[in-house]
């Protein structure tokens, strides 16, 4: 069974910190254990998504890049 | 003769107990905005909206020069005496006439500064202030300073909380990551 993602966010171009403040709304609406992707251009939201993530305790499955795009996915987790 | 033996506690244990029992991270963020420039406020609301995203409970306690940036954009002239009527006069409130404590220029670095945040897509202090409110963070402009300069509830913007005082302040600080800017 493959993980489908529940959400994509298209945050290309957003400076800090409205990369992780949109996520952060978006992961509101989600159910525990959903995805959401984010694509995002900010080199600093590699740290921000690395640092959210531990900190609200939703895994970070992926921090990829590809052609200057940063590709997150992120877990809401368990209650 | 008997002997009493006395146990030592042993040191380690405890502390190793209580590091698993508290989280590292403090669950609120409390900033003291005192500064009303755009290079102050600026941080300030980001900080503030970025704590709310980390899910902190947030609180952004407005005194002194603070207050100004809350109020309206399309109040002109605040206050009841010639004395508070001249500050207002001198230091124009509002989100959107924010001043640079360096590099004004007579208001040539801030509006440099605006475009250069347009081309970046970064967010102003006007958009953060909105974004703050819907995220629910506590902003409370500090009553003390809001009688001495003259500001009424209705010169600030909507979406505040009501003003309060230090002991406010420093109750919600309790175990809060606390910021003065």
């Amino acid at each position: 069974m493959s993980i489908t993602i529940a959400k994509s966010l298209d945050l290309k171009g957003l400076s800090c910190p409205l990369p992780i403040i949109k996520t952060a709304k978006a992961m509101k609406e989600l159910a525990p254990g959903q995805l959401v992707e984010v694509f995002a251009t900010d080199p600093g939201s590699v740290s921000d998504f690395k640092a959210w993530a531990q900190t609200t305790r939703n895994p970070l499955l992926e921090s990829s890049q590809e052609g200057g795009v940063f590709r997150f996915v992120l877990q809401k987790k368990e209650i | 003769m008997s002997i009493a033996t006395i146990e030592k506690p042993t040191i380690g244990q405890p502390v190793q107990q209580m590091a698993e029992k508290a989280p590292e991270t403090a669950e609120k963020l409390v900033i003291f905005a005192w500064s009303g420039e755009l290079d102050k406020i600026w941080p300030t609301l980001i900080l503030a909206t970025t704590g709310a995203a980390m899910g902190k409970e947030t609180t952004v306690f407005f005194t002194f020069w603070g207050l100004f940036p809350l109020v309206k954009n399309q109040v002109r002239l605040t206050g009841e005496n010639w004395m508070q009527k001249m500050l207002s006069m001198m230091n124009r409130g509002g989100d959107m006439h924010l001043k640079l404590s360096k590099m004004n220029f007579a208001g040539a670095g801030p509006a440099m500064m605006n475009h250069l945040a347009k081309e970046h897509h970064v967010a102003s202090p006007h958009e953060l202030m909105e974004v703050a409110k819907e995220m629910g963070v506590h902003l409370i402009p500090c009553q003390m300073t809001m009688d001495m300069m003259g500001l009424k509830r209705e010169d600030l913007i909507d979406g505040l909380e009501e003003p309060a005082g230090a002991t406010k302040a420093l109750a919600d600080a309790q175990g809060a990551i606390t910021l003065f800017i």
